[in-house]
């Protein structure tokens, strides 16, 4: 029997379940749609398997190649996004199915605008040159800003007004950056601009421009001031999408600008100051999550700080050994895939939790911790995962860059690595405080339904069962991928 | 200075507008015919860039064509959303801005 590639039907799959559920009558569309999340589960999982299995995959669409077809390319980075992405967004979908019950208009669109993002984000883990990366990026800044518009509240649209006109911007830049290196070396795909870019003044810019783009768009600090109220203001599950995914989409795209041009084209003093600026993400998104009275604030806050750990890629990657390059590499594509599961689970948990108190205040989780233990747990295991306490993803990786910053001989990261936790432990127990107060004040909170606590139970788990496993996922994260070859 | 080279330099010229533009305004609506400006000065340099001294290239018209049709989604999307902030809210700019 002939099995089709599974490369491009984890394009085809999300692409045609938008134009199905948008086809589909308002009130069908849940129903249209989570059958279908189970293909694209299988088509998501069949590609990594084949990846994991056979090796780097490749995909003309249509026959036709580079330069006038798009050409998909699967590594292992690639594939093991793919099956992140299914992960995350099949739980984001089962939970919304519950939670947008009883909000018709949501509910009718969530489910096409869900499937456009996918579509977006498969789209940018599989491409191999810069422009169908800006295409995939301007479909998921579309899609992610009518999500967030979605809520409808005054406060919700200006959060996807100040969202939409960021991502713009940032696309623009961005597309002003392909335009130069176009011009200069006349190619877009990755593979050949690493072999044929030159340390010059044009690709210096270009350079500069899409990576100004891509950290607007990724809101690294100073430029995260979007971030809060559009992933905060958000509902649930579309906040999990955005802080798990979407964001990660477009540092992805800047790893892998930077891996093709970065060595030998970049200036080293610019992988540092992205190195600092993560620095300062880390402690100012901390502090400012440690401040906040509203609970999905905090957890919005807290996607600010944890961005800023994978920027210390860039310092610990670029002019250092190859042993710390690696240690780099690998610690960060853990941090990558832990904070997804673990904001993912965070953030459901706290839609659950605002479902079962009736207020978006953390003050009012009194008593919660006595009457819905399960609840409250599976937000303390994404916090584990967070705050990098063994045996999470999130130490593990975290371990991982603090022997990258050793080998390489730059200590002052540690710093960030311990401060940045410290943080993160003082905002997480933040939350458990409150939630263990025993007061006079009630005893009953609303339930609605089993798959809102196993979702985001799923999820949280998933972050820390990974750093007890993290070996295998790692090695196929790498396959075919950079300070891969040796062993 | 080449045929090409001119749109190109047009292009950069616009895109110093257009970015100017969308700092400066507070109303929305200017900000997004910014944008607007900014997306044509980038399509300008594409064009003129990559087409100088080497005659047209079907990939990089392709490409504009693609970047336009991204534009114009992203302006309706964005008029569509600040029609119904004006709505909700009343104002013509943003909470900060107002």
């Amino acid at each position: 029997m002939i099995t089709p590639a599974p490369l491009p039907w984890v394009l085809i799959v999300p692409l045609a379940a938008a134009l199905a559920t948008l086809l589909a009558s308002e009130r069908h569309r849940a129903r249209v749609a989570l059958p279908l999340v189970a293909l694209q589960w299988l088509a998501s999982f069949a590609l990594a398997r084949q990846v994991v299995v056979d090796g780097p995959q490749r995909h003309a669409l249509g026959g036709w190649d580079a330069p006038l077809g798009i050409a998909l390319v699967a590594d292992g980075l690639a594939a093991g996004m793919v099956a992140l992405t299914a992960l995350v967004a099949g739980a984001c979908c089962a939970y919304a199915s519950v939670y947008l019950r009883d909000k018709p208009i949501a509910n009718a669109y969530f489910w096409p605008l869900t499937w456009f993002l996918w579509t977006a984000l498969n789209g940018i883990w599989l491409s191999g040159d810069i422009f169908n990366l800006y295409v995939g990026l301007e479909l998921l800044g579309l899609a992610a800003v009518g999500l967030v518009a979605l809520a409808g509240t005054a406060t919700a649209l200006a959060a996807a007004m100040r969202y939409l006109l960021a991502a713009l911007l940032g696309s623009l830049a961005y597309l002003l950056g392909v335009a130069l290196l176009y011009a200069a070396y006349g190619t877009l795909a990755l593979p050949d601009l690493a072999r044929v870019a030159e340390p010059q003044a044009t690709t210096h810019v270009a350079l500069a421009l899409m990576t100004l783009g891509l950290l607007l768009k990724t809101a690294l600090f100073p430029l995260h001031a979007w971030l809060p109220p559009a992933h905060g203001g958000a509902l649930t599950p579309v906040s999990a999408l955005l802080s798990a995914l979407v964001i990660k989409a477009s540092f992805y795209i800047l790893l892998r600008v930077w891996l093709a041009l970065g060595s030998g084209v970049a200036p080293l003093a610019a992988a540092h100051l992205l190195g600092a600026l993560g620095a300062a993400a880390v402690f100012w998104g901390g502090w400012m999550a440690w401040r906040q009275t509203q609970l999905k604030q905090l957890v919005a806050y807290s996607t600010v700080a944890q961005i800023g750990y994978l920027f210390l890629f860039f310092p610990l990657a670029f002019g250092t050994s190859l042993a710390a390059a690696r240690l780099a590499w690998d610690g960060t594509l853990l941090m990558l895939v832990s904070h997804a599961l673990a904001k993912a689970g965070m953030f459901l948990g706290a839609g659950t939790l605002i479902l079962a108190t009736g207020s978006t205040q953390i003050g009012q989780l009194a008593g919660i911790g006595r009457f819905r233990p399960l609840l409250l747990f599976s937000f303390g295991l994404a916090g584990v995962s967070l705050m990098g306490l063994p045996p999470s993803g999130g130490f593990g990786a975290k371990w991982l860059l603090l022997h990258s910053a050793l080998a390489s001989g730059q200590w002052w990261w540690l710093l960030v690595l311990l401060g940045g936790g410290l943080l993160s432990a003082a905002y997480v127990f933040k939350v458990f405080q409150q939630s263990f107060v025993e007061g006079p004040k009630r005893d009953r909170f609303e339930s609605r339904s089993a798959t809102l606590e196993l979702s985001a139970l799923a999820l949280s788990l998933a972050s820390v069962v990974l750093g007890l496993a993290a070996h295998a996922p790692l090695d196929w994260l790498s396959r075919g991928a950079p300070f891969a070859e040796a062993p | 200075m080449s045929t090409a080279l001119l749109y190109a330099w047009t292009g950069v010229v616009l895109c110093g507008l257009g970015l100017f533009g969308f700092i400066a305004h507070r109303h929305l609506l200017r900000r997004l015919l910014a944008f607007n400006i900014l997306g044509s000065g980038s399509f300008l340099v594409l064009v003129g860039l990559a087409q100088d001294g080497r005659g047209a290239d079907p990939a990089t018209q392709a490409l504009i064509l693609t970047g336009i049709v991204v534009a114009v989604a992203s302006t309706a999307l964005a008029l569509v959303i600040f029609r119904r902030w004006y709505r909700v809210s009343g104002h013509s700019a943003l909470p900060e801005d107002v």
